[in-house]
């Protein structure tokens, strides 16, 4: 785990948490066939705050946050984003993505378009963005991630860490009010790690509303506000980061931590 | 310090590779000499390719031309090529049975072709689009012949169809489909009731029309181009639609894809080509003129959808499952996603077999010459029946299949060009 030290002073007084609900899941629970993968999730999430999910693999974590964009189907309970409750209608389940953000492991840029034309895609094709203004923002979202150089470039022609960069990019070109970030840094070298993890404190600091799913420990400490443990598709614990890293009271959660840390 | 340690203070810079390397001499080694058995193939293959040569130029190139039959090419010199059934019956090779007289209609499509294909295979040239789009009725006028309205009429239905979708949905109702729905009725109606007549009108007042030529007299290169290139452009999108139904969650709309594909690609397609030309007669209400021409075009179309649909399949099953979840994840609805990320990179991907569909097809043209029709192949054995070109085989097949082979080629060079021009990650 790459441990990130250079914005270890990052300005906590600026990113206030307000008491507008964001997200409220409760009673969610998920099958995969006859596999229980998620069971009885409750979570509310405010508006402004940062989220660190952890947990082993197969947990469920990154299922957890698939559901709340509907790329995934949960079968009972309640998912409410931004007021909106997911439902099968698909007019809900649009409206939601386009609000909610969402960048992946393995970045799923699209291949056959420039940089450029990958973040202004769904602002011109979902919002009816006119182009040129869809551009402007682009630019700006890529001068925020810190590569407007490679606007005309290809993805292929980019490094992991510049690729999941854009990726951040053409998510914030949709304005979205709530990003998801799934094992963001999991495929990139460790030199790409640090840039990428950047870019998202400063989305930290301008406050957004995160859910990251992540083993980056420093970060966790760093930036969430709140840390959640799942295992077997519960939620073990949750706590404020100092004390779920300091003094964690699951026995499953002091096991991970010593194995996550240890090394 | 131990004494492997080592710091480099100076980097090396780069240098050119040494001369035996590149250039000429580099490539020849590299490609044609690398081992004594690439030197022995070189020169095997050196002294086959001569071989084969040796016999085939002076044959093709002393060839005779202007003799009037195959007795006479024998009289001259028996070892050499007879061309001239080629000099006395090219005509009928390229036009088959059509009119003499009307020889500049089936030339002027075909230049026509040419022309419209530019802007569809060339981006820059795409503001040309439009004639791409007139083409297809202007082809079946400048061929068939009659008055220019009754094709016409079709355009101005079609135009008609899309501003009264473009009045409606500016109108109060802001339901697409509704509106989608009632402008298709609009067309429908439009068609039943008033085509017919304006088109009377409209040849009354503007009387533009060329004579008419059956379908039976169609024949050569030419109905070889018509079912080739209709069946090209029409099987492409049913292909795409069959391979996305394939796919489908909607389990009728897949079973009705599945059967159709699984049942055209078990069926030969001379079968079909039979059923087109016989069966379907008895199907129809008597008095039905179901043109020839048509019903070997529909088979071919739906025969080369069916492959084109497995094909683009592979290509879709080549994407991650990724571009999927993020084009969804941006909002992005199921139409946007198939046009704007899916299907570019679907169809990218299946290029190669594409293309190898579209070729397949092409020559498959040749077996209507089984149902009668005077395809170059046909014509062949028509122009054999003549006492005077009796038993003449090769010069023939050379001619017709140097023919398909420009085509094909064609086809073939434009697809790895294509392919150059959408790579994205070099």
């Amino acid at each position: 785990m790459s441990e990130n030290n250079s914005a270890e002073k990052i300005d906590k007084a600026k990113m206030n948490i307000t008491d507008e609900v964001a997200i409220r899941i409760s009673e969610m629970n998920k099958w995969f066939g006859t596999f229980h993968v998620l069971r009885d999730i409750n979570l509310e999430v405010k508006r402004g705050e940062r989220i660190v999910v952890c947990g082993p693999s197969g947990s469920g974590k990154s299922t957890l946050i698939r559901c709340i964009n509907r790329l995934e189907e949960h079968q009972k309970g309640s998912i409410v984003v931004d007021g909106t409750e997911l439902t099968t209608d698909l007019k809900n389940i649009d409206k939601i993505r386009s609000e909610v953000g969402m960048v992946f492991q393995h970045f799923n840029l699209f291949p056959h378009l420039t940089t450029l034309e990958n973040c202004t895609l769904a602002p011109i094709w979902v919002r009816e963005t006119p182009e040129k203004e869809a551009k402007e923002i682009a630019m700006e979202m890529l001068e925020k991630v810190k590569i407007p150089e490679q606007a005309n470039k290809y993805p292929g022609q980019l490094s992991g860490g510049q690729q999941q960069r854009v990726a951040i990019a053409r998510s914030l070109c949709m304005k979205p009010r709530i990003m998801l970030f799934d094992e963001v840094t999991s495929a990139l070298d460790p030199e790409m790690i640090k840039e990428v993890l950047d870019t998202m404190i400063q989305l930290a600091e301008e406050g957004m509303t995160m859910i990251c799913v992540t083993h980056e420990m420093g970060f966790a400490r760093q930036v969430a506000d709140r840390v959640i443990f799942m295992d077997e598709g519960q939620i073990v614990e949750q706590n404020e980061p100092e004390s779920f890293f300091n003094n964690p009271q699951s026995e499953r959660t002091k096991l991970f931590l010593s194995q996550i840390l240890g090394h | 310090m131990k004494n492997y340690a080592y710091v480099r203070e100076k980097s090396i810079p780069p240098s050119p590779p040494p001369l035996i390397e590149v250039g000429v001499i580099g490539w020849i080694r590299q490609n044609l000499f690398s081992s004594w058995f690439n030197s022995f193939l070189t020169l095997f293959s050196l002294y086959f390719i001569f071989i084969c040569l040796i016999d085939f130029i002076p044959w093709a190139w002393g060839g005779h031309w202007n003799a009037k039959s195959l007795r006479e090419c024998m009289d001259l010199d028996p070892n050499v090529a007879c061309f001239s059934v080629l000099a006395a019956r090219w005509e009928q090779l390229l036009f088959g049975l059509y009119p003499a007289d009307q020889y500049w209609r089936p030339t002027l499509t075909f230049v026509f072709l040419i022309l419209s294909i530019i802007p569809i295979l060339f981006p820059r040239f795409f503001r040309y689009f439009w004639f791409s789009v007139i083409y297809p009725g202007l082809a079946i006028w400048l061929l068939w012949g009659g008055s220019i309205w009754s094709i016409a009429i079709i355009y101005i239905g079609v135009i008609f169809g899309v501003a009264s979708f473009t009045v409606l949905s500016k109108g109060v109702i802001r339901s697409t489909s509704v509106n989608l729905t009632l402008s298709i009725v609009i067309t429908l109606l439009f068609f039943l009731f008033l085509s017919s007549t304006l088109t009377e009108f409209l040849s009354y007042l503007i009387p533009i029309s060329l004579p008419f030529v059956e379908s039976l007299r169609m024949g050569g290169f030419t109905l070889s181009l018509i079912v080739g290139i209709s069946g090209i452009v029409a099987s492409f999108p049913i292909g795409i639609l069959l391979a996305l139904g394939r796919q489908s969650n909607l389990p009728i709309i897949k079973m009705i894809c599945v059967g159709f594909i699984e049942f055209i690609r078990g069926v030969p397609l001379i079968t079909l080509l039979f059923v087109a030309s016989v069966l379907l007669n008895y199907f129809l209400p008597p008095g039905t003129n179901f043109d020839i021409v048509l019903r070997v075009v529909i088979m071919v179309t739906l025969f080369s959808a069916a492959y084109m649909a497995e094909v683009i399949r592979g290509g879709l099953a080549g994407l991650p499952l990724g571009q999927h979840e993020a084009s969804a994840s941006l909002g992005l609805t199921y139409w946007q996603s198939q046009r704007l990320i899916i299907m570019p990179q679907a169809l990218k991907i299946s290029i190669p077999g594409i293309v190898n569909t579209f070729i397949g097809l092409f020559k498959d043209t040749t077996l209507v010459s089984i149902i009668s029709l005077r395809d170059p192949i046909g014509l062949a054995s028509t122009i054999r029946a003549d006492t005077k070109w009796n038993g003449i085989y090769w010069e023939l097949y050379v001619a017709i299949g140097l023919m398909f082979f420009i085509v094909c080629f064609g086809m073939s060079q434009y697809s790895q060009y294509l392919e150059r021009k959408l790579q994205t990650d070099k």
